[in-house]
């Protein structure tokens, strides 16, 4: 153990039980100093009792926690540097702002001239330098949000801890808010942790990061890593959108091979996961909508640029959404498939149409199956 | 709703039925007040005209209720009574509710039907099964110990045990409901934000049950103020205004300055009665 | 664990004053008074223990007669109670504008502020031989002479229903207050008619409130004091006056024990029953009201 880690956050082989049931099996990771670190998971995958461990209101039933490089397991919560903004932020409504935001200041001890100087010093910080008189239900959503973690900053935190703040949010709010937390993040320069189950709010806010899956990572990276290399299949599926196939292994090389999907159809693809896929085994095939290239029947000159894979069917209806259209293609075995289209309003597909979807084995990512996925 | 498809002449109906008996409510109420304003020695019809005499008179026999010794003492006694009843009360409600809502340990439901079920217990019955208790006791060390507790006999003492037996499930009522609404994230924010467990029972939790704790206080201190039934059995020599008043009204028939103890006994808990209320819609509950 | 033993320290803590109330204040006293009804005086300061207090009682009619008197003075006053309180309950809380039901509910709640003795207070002076009514009876000439409307049967029951209506009344608003408006709308959608939709959407979502009013309503009455013996005069044969009498004014405990004992099996037996026949239990009646 060093003096001054690199690292504000470490996670050694943290577990926790209950009972009988493991919701946090030998979680690794660590987090550099001043970077936006998201954990990413579905509901009930432990990542609200790994946040619990590090703030201090559970105790690990195995591995280690270390901020800044010093272990913190034994230490209660009112003793870590770790400053936490809950689910539904837990502002006190018996406060005003400025007692809100002073509370942890006063707990520390600090005075009254120093305590009045931080608040409004953090509250200008947040652009609210006038809310402080305020009571918290005079405020809206977005404020709230901000003097919650105002109340954090105050602090000066290794590190914020973020359980799904935007949870509660309207939808033009969560999107305005995402912006604003990655530039608080900046603006303080201090280390975020962010839970959530919602990916476009970790892709678009982090600089890294993890999926987590019934008490594991799955995988830790960068937003873009996750989205075109994921290395599960659960990672694959979980991120993004993608048209999935399941089939067997016919040809395989380490660049790649081919598949033999249950329809019957044959597939290539490049390998995704670590391992080298055997021939033989049965595997999952995740193909991304934006990138299936939809030609229509007639068109035959467009597909002499087409990729190694190839599709036909008929339009079977059509999911307008502005730029993020899309449309659903039966297949001759009559599956549906996703496919990512432009719409410009002449000349479009229409349902019934007879189409080929075209893609690269490039993009074709391939898992092989653990046990019954 | 109910009404939605009748008549309209059913809903005429009904409202004049509400009306009759919201009178039926008040009348009894107004007559009690009323007649603390009608100059005649009698609480009874026809009106003589207005005065005060009943509330400020000073020579027998318009004897005002504020120089009727006996009435002020048993006012006093009733007072302090009930603040005794209220403040006990409100102390083991809020222990009660943390107990409730928070503590876990086996047989919690049983005990939980325990702390309601004074409140099913006929008020007679509560005086007397205390009553005999605690002569029961005090004999017990005349006879052994040549002990006289005086405290263990009817008086004072006795009646605020009396009524707290009962009044306690009341206030632990009030208060584990307010309990049972407090957001638990709230202590772990403020733990979060380095506070110690003593300063987050005085700083957040303490804060938001004090509306319930207050207007539990209030009730406690009405019920034990117009309480009878159990105070009958357990009175000593400082009798409260209810049994004087009984007393009065038992051995001098009915006067008005009882009508001008009651409109001032009806003022006094109304206004209470409203102040629990505001209160309770205090700011943080919502 | 440090942290378990503050925890159980805690636990301890909290459950010391209410172990200290149910102890000392319930459990004790009720099991003291247990005791002393069983005891016989055979002589000056000699007591050995019998069931003659339990035997007087079933020897003497004018006891049970009593007692039997109030258990069904009770019943019909809870029934009367219910009545007359369900409609106004279900006004409060399902007919009444959102800004008068507040009103409406507080005044309801006035008299509940007013000790029992100021309300049969009042009803004296309105229904006595020279009150209130009797007077405007004579002013009307309806009657030729003033009325005695006072100590009988009548009175005591017009002034118990009066004295418990508000305890019947409260809870049922907060339960028919909870009750969403859609689910009678829907009974009425479905093809009910207003009585069908009363008796099976809205009498079976209100049991539990109706159930805590009916049970705090007949403790009340079955217990009460003050108004039975002022507005019933001297045969208002109330069983809380027998009590009385044994007490205070024969001063023999031990037959005032038994009668208590009596009145409280009596009237926890007619609870008991109560919540049988209606399925409830007392957990989530009495105790959420």
């Amino acid at each position: 153990m060093t003096d001054t880690s690199p690292y504000d956050l470490e996670a050694l082989g943290v577990s926790k039980n209950f009972g009988s049931f493991s919701a946090v099996k030998e979680v690794s990771f660590d987090i550099p100093s001043g970077s936006f670190f998201s954990i990413l998971g579905p509901s009930g995958c432990g990542k609200t009792t790994l946040m619990r461990m590090i703030a201090g209101f559970e105790e690990p039933s195995g591995g280690d926690i270390r901020i800044k490089g010093k272990s913190v397991l034994g230490t209660p919560p009112n003793r870590r540097n770790v400053k936490m903004v809950f689910q539904h932020l837990a502002l006190f409504p018996m406060m005003n702002v400025y007692e809100n935001i002073a509370y942890g200041l006063r707990c520390n001890g600090v005075g009254a001239a120093d305590i009045k100087r931080k608040v409004q010093d953090v509250l200008e910080r947040i652009a609210l330098p006038d809310v402080g008189e305020r009571e918290i239900h005079q405020l809206s959503g977005g404020q709230k949000q901000r003097i919650a973690i105002a109340r954090c900053m105050v602090l000066d935190p290794d590190v914020l801890l973020l359980d799904e703040p935007l949870g509660a949010l309207d939808l033009k709010l969560r999107e305005a808010m995402k912006i604003e937390l990655k530039l608080l993040q900046h603006q303080f320069n201090t280390t975020f942790v962010y839970i959530t189950h919602d990916q476009s709010e970790a892709l678009v806010m982090s600089d890294n990061v993890a999926i987590m899956n019934q008490g594991e990572f799955e995988q830790i990276g960068t937003p873009q890593e996750l989205y075109h290399h994921p290395k599960t299949a659960f990672v694959a599926g979980f991120v993004g959108d993608s048209n999935r196939w399941s089939g067997v292994v016919k040809a395989s090389d380490a660049t790649g091979g081919k598949v033999e999907t249950e329809q019957g159809l044959p597939m290539s693809f490049s390998s995704a996961g670590e391992a080298a896929i055997q021939e033989g085994s049965k595997v999952n095939i995740f193909v991304r909508p934006e990138f299936i290239r939809t030609v229509r029947a007639g068109d035959a000159d467009q597909l002499a640029e087409t990729g190694d894979n190839r599709m036909d069917g008929i339009v079977d209806s059509l999911l307008f959404n502005g730029a993020n259209s899309r449309i659903l293609v039966r297949t001759g075995s009559g599956e549906l498939v996703e496919a990512d289209v432009t719409l410009t309003g002449d000349n479009d597909l229409k349902p019934g149409e007879d189409v080929h979807l075209v893609w690269s084995a490039k993009q074709a990512m391939c898992f092989a199956e653990q046990g019954t996925a | 709703m109910l009404a939605q498809n009748k008549t309209t002449p059913f809903l005429i109906g009904y409202r004049l039925y509400v009306i009759a008996f919201f009178i039926f409510l008040a009348a009894p109420l107004i007559s009690a007040g009323a007649f603390a304003f009608n100059d005649s020695l009698f609480p009874a019809l026809p009106w003589q005209g207005f005065t005060l005499d009943w509330f400020f008179g000073d020579t027998e026999p318009k004897l005002g209720m504020f120089h009727d010794r006996r009435l002020l003492q048993g006012l006093y006694y009733s007072f302090v009574i009930a603040i005794f009843v209220a403040a006990l009360s409100v102390f083991v409600g809020t222990t009660n509710a943390f107990l409730f809502v928070r503590g876990e340990f086996p047989g919690k439901n049983f005990f939980y039907i325990l702390m309601v079920v004074p409140l099913v217990i006929p008020g007679v019955i509560l005086g007397i099964s205390i009553l005999v208790l605690a002569s029961d006791t005090a004999n017990l060390f005349e006879d052994r110990f040549d002990l006289e507790l005086e405290f263990l006999r009817p008086g004072l003492l006795l009646v605020v045990l009396g009524q707290f037996s009962f009044i306690a499930t009341i206030t632990s009522l009030v208060i584990t409901a307010r309990l049972k609404k407090f957001d638990d994230t709230m202590e772990e924010a403020a733990f979060n934000l380095g506070a110690s467990r003593a300063r987050v029972l005085r700083t957040i939790t303490l804060p938001f049950l004090r509306p319930a704790m207050i207007a539990a206080g209030i009730v406690a201190f009405l019920v034990s103020f117009e309480n009878f039934n159990t105070t009958l059995f357990l009175v000593g020599s400082e009798a409260p205004l209810t049994i004087t008043m009984y007393d009065r009204m038992a051995k001098v028939g009915s006067t008005p300055v009882l009508n001008a103890v009651s409109f001032f006994l009806m003022v006094g808990s109304g206004l209470l009665a409203l102040l629990s209320i505001v209160v309770q819609r205090d700011k943080s509950s919502g | 664990m440090q942290n378990k033993d503050i925890k159980r320290l805690s636990l301890i803590l909290l459950f010391a004053p209410f172990a200290l109330w149910i102890i000392l204040l319930i459990m004790l006293p009720h099991i003291g008074m247990v005791i002393l009804s069983l005891k016989e005086k055979v002589a000056p300061r000699v007591y050995q223990y019998s069931f003659a207090n339990y035997l007087e009682f079933i020897n003497e009619p004018i006891y049970w007669n009593t007692l039997l008197r109030t258990g069904s003075m009770s019943l019909l006053v809870t029934a009367l109670a219910l009545l007359i309180g369900f409609p106004i309950a279900y006004y409060i809380a399902k007919i009444a504008g959102p800004r008068s039901r507040g009103g409406l509910f507080l005044l309801c709640l006035i008299p509940l502020w007013v000790s029992d003795l100021i309300r049969a207070f009042g009803w004296i002076l309105l229904l006595r031989e020279t009150g209130v009514i009797s007077n405007f009876l004579l002013w009307t000439g309806l009657v030729g002479a003033p009325v005695e409307f006072l100590y009988n049967d009548v009175a005591v029951i017009i002034g118990l229903t009066y004295t418990v209506i508000l305890f019947m009344i409260v809870p049922l608003v907060s339960t028919l207050d909870g009750m969403d408006n859609s689910m009678i709308e829907a009974g009425y959608n479905l093809g009910g008619n207003g009585f069908t939709v009363l008796r099976r959407i809205i009498i079976p979502y209100a049991m539990p409130g109706i159930v805590a009013g009916c049970i705090v309503t007949f403790m009340l009455t079955a217990g009460s004091y003050l108004t039975p013996i002022l507005l019933g005069g001297k045969n208002s044969s109330w069983f809380t006056e027998q009590i009385y009498n044994q007490f205070i004014t024969r001063f023999n405990w031990e037959g005032g024990a038994a009668f208590g004992m009596l009145l409280l099996l009596f009237t926890s037996l007619v609870i008991w029953l109560g919540l049988k026949l209606s399925g409830q239990t007392l957990a989530n009646t009495v105790a959420k009201s």
